[in-house]
Parts: C-alpha cells; sequence; structure tokens
C-alpha cells in the first residue's frame, strides 16, 4: 500500500468496527450517547498512533516469540497515559466511560493493527495507518452513538432534537438496542457493498 | 444471603455479556457450535476466577500500599498474561484430555475483555477477598450461559432462510439483541 491509500483505507475498506469485525465491546458499550461515541473513538486513535509508531519503531529490536507480550507492555503504556490526562482534563467524560477506557489496553482493533501492520512496515505508514483506522472507528461509533442517542433519548450531543411531545424508545440507550443497531448497520453495509460489487468480508 | 444476591445480580441482571457488554468477539467468534461454545466457557470460567483472585492480591498488598493504583491497568494486563500462559503449561503437563478440548481458546484469553473487565470491576465496587471469589465464578458462569444459550441459537440459525446481507455477524448482533432483551426481564430481580 502506498501512503495515500495508508491514509484512507480506515474510512471505508477497512472501517472499524464493521469491515474488520474488531473492537466491538467499546462500540456496544460506550454508545450510547453521541459524546461518548466520539471521546471514546479520539482515547483509542491516540492510542492507536503512537502503539504503531513504537511498535514500528521496535520492530527489528523485538524478538518473535515475545512480541505480542512486547505489543501488550507498550499499549498498557499508552492506555495509562490516557486514563490519567482523562481524569485530569475530561473527568466527567472520564466517570461516564467508567471501565471501558482501561478496557482499551484489550481492545483487539489496537493489537491486530500492530500484528498485521505495524510491526512490518515503516513509521511515517504506520502512524498514517493508525491515524486512518482510529478515524474510522471514531466515525463510525459517533455515528452508532447518535442514531442511539437521537431514538433512545430524543437528543444529539446533549441537544433536544424532537418538541416536547416525542416518545423517546428507551430500549435503544440499553444494551438491547446497541446489539440490535449495530447488527441492522452492520446488514446495511452488506447490502451496499454488495451492490458496488465489493466482496464481503465476514463470514 | 448477600452472596447469594451478589451471585444472581451478576449472572442474571447485569450479565457481563449482555448487559456489560463484555467479551463480544469470542461470543461472535466462537459461539457456531455448542461443543466449542462449552470449551470457551469452561476456559473464561477458570481465568476469570484465578485472575480475579490475583489481581485482587496484587492490588491490594502490592500497589494500594505504595500509592500506585494508576498503574493498574498494566499490571492487570501482565498478571493476565503470565497467568493465561502459566495456565497453558500447566494443563497441558497435567491434563491432555483437558488441553485438547480447552487448547485453542486459552491463549485467545489474554486479550478477552470480560476477564479484564471482571477483574477491573471488583477493584471499582470495592469488593473484600470472599466477595471477589463470588462475583467473580458468578460473572464467568454468566459469560458461560449466555455464550452457550447463543451457540444453541446459532446452530438453529444456519439452517434458517437469512437474507444475504445480514448473514453471519450482522444476524448474530441480532439474535444478541433479542437475548439482551430477554435478560432484561430479570431486572426486577435483586431490587
Amino acid at each position: 500500500m502506498n501512503f495515500r491509500q495508508t491514509l484512507t483505507h480506515g474510512f471505508w475498506r477497512d472501517l472499524p468496527p464493521f469491515r474488520l469485525v474488531l473492537g466491538l465491546c467499546p462500540a456496544l458499550a460506550v454508545t450510547a450517547a453521541a459524546e461518548n461515541g466520539l471521546g471514546m473513538g479520539l482515547a483509542v486513535t491516540f492510542v492507536l498512533i503512537f502503539s504503531n509508531m513504537f511498535i514500528s519503531l521496535l520492530r527489528r529490536v523485538i524478538p518473535d516469540k515475545v512480541r505480542i507480550a512486547s505489543f501488550i507492555v507498550v499499549i498498557a503504556t499508552l492506555v495509562v497515559l490516557v486514563e490519567l490526562v482523562m481524569k485530569a482534563y475530561f473527568f466527567p467524560l472520564s466517570q461516564q466511560l467508567g471501565i471501558y477506557i482501561p478496557l482499551i489496553v484489550v481492545n483487539c482493533i489496537i493489537l491486530g493493527r500492530a500484528e498485521a501492520f505495524a510491526s512490518r512496515n515503516p513509521v511515517h505508514l504506520s502512524m498514517a495507518d493508525g491515524l486512518s483506522v482510529g478515524l474510522g472507528f471514531t466515525m463510525s461509533l459517533t455515528l452508532v452513538g447518535s442514531i442511539r442517542e437521537i431514538l433512545g433519548a430524543g437528543t444529539w450531543f446533549g441537544l433536544a432534537v424532537f418538541s416536547e411531545g416525542f416518545e423517546a424508545f428507551s430500549f435503544m440507550v440499553k444494551a438491547p438496542g446497541a446489539f440490535l443497531c449495530l447488527g441492522l448497520m452492520l446488514g446495511l453495509m452488506n447490502a451496499w457493498s454488495r451492490r458496488r460489487g465489493e466482496i464481503f468480508i465476514q463470514t | 444471603m448477600d452472596m447469594l444476591l451478589l451471585a444472581i445480580g451478576a449472572i442474571f441482571v447485569n450479565n457481563i455479556l449482555l448487559a456489560q457488554y463484555l467479551g463480544n468477539c469470542p461470543f461472535c467468534g466462537v459461539s457456531k457450535k455448542l461443543s466449542t461454545a462449552l470449551g470457551m466457557g469452561a476456559a473464561v470460567t477458570f481465568v476469570a476466577v484465578v485472575a480475579s483472585m490475583l489481581t485482587w492480591a496484587v492490588y491490594h498488598y502490592l500497589l494500594a500500599p505504595q500509592g500506585l493504583e494508576y498503574l493498574k491497568t498494566l499490571v492487570f494486563i501482565l498478571v493476565i498474561a503470565a497467568l493465561v500462559q502459566f495456565a497453558e503449561i500447566f494443563i497441558k503437563k497435567q491434563s491432555k484430555v483437558l488441553y485438547d478440548s480447552l487448547g485453542i481458546f486459552l491463549p485467545l484469553i489474554t486479550t478477552n475483555c470480560a476477564v479484564m473487565g471482571i477483574a477491573l470491576l471488583n477493584i471499582k465496587h470495592g469488593f473484600g477477598f470472599v466477595q471477589t471469589v463470588v462475583f467473580s465464578a458468578a460473572s464467568a458462569a454468566g459469560f458461560a450461559l449466555a455464550i452457550l444459550l447463543f451457540a444453541c441459537v446459532r446452530e438453529r440459525l444456519f439452517i434458517s432462510p437469512v437474507p444475504s446481507a445480514m448473514r453471519g455477524t450482522a444476524i448474530a448482533l441480532v439474535t444478541a439483541g433479542v437475548m439482551s432483551l430477554a435478560f432484561m426481564g430479570f431486572t426486577g430481580m435483586t431490587n
């Protein structure tokens, strides 16, 4: 892949969590509101860019046998950083996201990109890949969050969308709504990619 | 009585998979057959209980006295990774049968957010040691229950006429939504 392709592949071709079915847990858990989705997405993007950078820099140093453990140490260090920064500067958001911030460590997208891309590509490409996949993830999370918040609470980023009479379906902001919303969106994306003649990724 | 309430709450009301959204990757990945779902459920239960006990001890006797609570994410994931590696070697040596049935799932558990999530929830709720053991065993049992039920549904789903765009992960997620809706019926149980 050249630089330009690397920078854009996360927006559609490998869009997480839909096209790469990785990182479902945060996509389901924090998307009850658009703002939380955006915050989570940006946190993941930050970790992804720098974990890709460090792993790419260290790719000739890390022995093959212990690479997964080494990747996890790099990722965990960055996540601790994000956790502390969020607590210091975005306290309400960090309370909202709760244990899902430390759980970025076990987000499979980050380990997946480290293994599939950063461990075999030069630094500038790896950082571009992290940026692209991270922003793609942020986009998806914000979109899912918007749909769920608008239907489930009648608001968007906390602002009222409908008039007083709107009866919100609170089902959408609870757990079942998350699964249903993500499932239907995945179905729509599959139908759309098939119309464009692309191949299915999941089986 | 409190312990019973804690256990029922963790299995049904706050089911780790269907209400807390943890451990979805194996939930969608290895729930296509009942036998593999059983293996995954057993492996997660074992690792989650031992990992919770270890991380609880590490947090309360090592990190908290030194004022290093903020390092818990980093330390916990290392404990879990080491434990999984150790469990793999130990089970391989002790029981060939168990190793063959769990074998492939063990390494996957390192990045299973249910295990890490249970360890973090124990700390967040400020549980004592006994509560930690009960809570993690019950949460893991809830995971096993959900993944087993889901595997049964998916085996049936496999022979159903599903629209082509919804096949695979899409219909799995919608099914999980319906199951989650059913589990919401337990909400009143612990109040």
